[in-house]
């Protein structure tokens, strides 16, 4: 079977690209390629990560000049095809710049840049990310942003709501989705979401760093096994 | 002849401004008693080339729409300035 190759884009700033292609090397029968921002070639990659950092210097908003980068169109149209979309932390901010996903990610409630394990709990485990958890599962997954606070008005919130597009939720060590377990004042304590087409995932915490026991947690292994168990499937 | 754009982008009413309210904070601490809030946004000038006023105004609007601005969580404004 041919590997499954796993495009990781690396815009000025970023500075969770090599982190990425560590975890994801990781797997067997994967193979990570790094896209640069000026490219306009995915390469044939089989799905596409957009990793952490502060592309372009996070300069007017997070996420908003990284959105125009040549790169970036093509992964748009790539999402639009239905191939599998991961951003992660700024990635998160990108898509939500590039409008794949929906709301906006403004200043945590605190003022503070938080670097923290944080509990989440699996809102949604039928995605094409989320197979290998169980509902309701909670994983410990380490968060590091200064702009997480998740918003988006209340009628959008609904259908996220309604069709399960909540994928993640900040929640305490037993599960429960309180204020106390909520680090940066998001809506309804949502950490990630998907798309309608159930192709394109946004989340803030960072599953590349919880990818080994070694590292504290290797939580975030399930969300990339689930992702590549989706493609071997399709292959 | 060109214009100068003076644009400024703020944060919409229901969005948080954290940054405002430790400034607010801040200046109630000094003594400041009759300062009631403080809100943050940010301020840009752009220069566009072009001589109908109604163009530069399409092109200013566009901008902030596609990038200066976020629409789900701000609001802009901006005012023309004749460059001679």
């Amino acid at each position: 079977m041919a590997p499954i190759t796993a495009g990781i884009v690396v815009f000025p700033g970023s500075n969770c690209d090599h982190d990425t292609e560590y975890a994801v090397a990781s797997f067997k029968g994967v193979r990570p390629v790094l896209l640069w921002h000026n490219e306009h070639d995915l390469r044939g990659v089989d799905l596409v990560v957009l990793p952490g950092g502060f592309s372009y210097g996070d300069y007017l908003r997070a996420g908003a000049i990284a959105r125009f980068s040549p790169i970036m169109q093509e992964v748009v149209d790539f999402a639009r095809k239905g191939y599998p979309v991961l951003g992660i932390c700024n990635g998160f901010q990108v898509l939500l710049e590039s409008g794949l996903l929906e709301g906006a990610l403004s200043r945590n409630r605190d003022k503070k840049f938080i670097c923290s394990p944080t509990n989440i709990r699996v809102e949604n485990a039928a995605t094409s990310f989320t197979s290998r958890c169980r509902p309701q599962e909670v994983l410990s997954i380490p968060i590091a942003h200064g702009e997480g606070n998740y918003f988006a008005p209340p009628e959008v919130i609904d259908r996220l709501e309604v069709n399960g597009q909540i994928v993640f939720r900040y929640c305490d060590a037993q599960g429960n989705v309180t204020p106390e377990s909520n680090p940066n004042g998001s809506i309804g304590n949502i950490a990630g979401i998907i798309n309608r087409e159930g192709n394109v995932l946004g989340l803030m915490p960072h599953p590349e760093r919880a990818s080994e026991t070694l590292l504290g947690s290797a939580d975030g292994r399930k969300l990339f096994e689930s992702l590549f168990d989706f493609l071997a499937g399709r292959q | 002849m060109p214009f100068n754009a003076k644009i400024k982008v703020t944060l919409r009413q229901s969005i948080l401004d954290v940054q405002g309210k430790a400034v607010e904070h801040a200046l109630k601490n000094l003594g400041y008693a009759a300062v009631d809030s403080a809100r943050i946004g940010k301020y840009i000038e752009v220069s566009i080339n072009e001589t109908d006023r109604s163009e530069a105004e399409r092109i200013c609007n566009e901008i902030c729409q596609k990038l200066l601005s976020n629409p789900v969580m701000e609001n802009y404004a901006f005012e023309l300035e004749h460059v001679n």
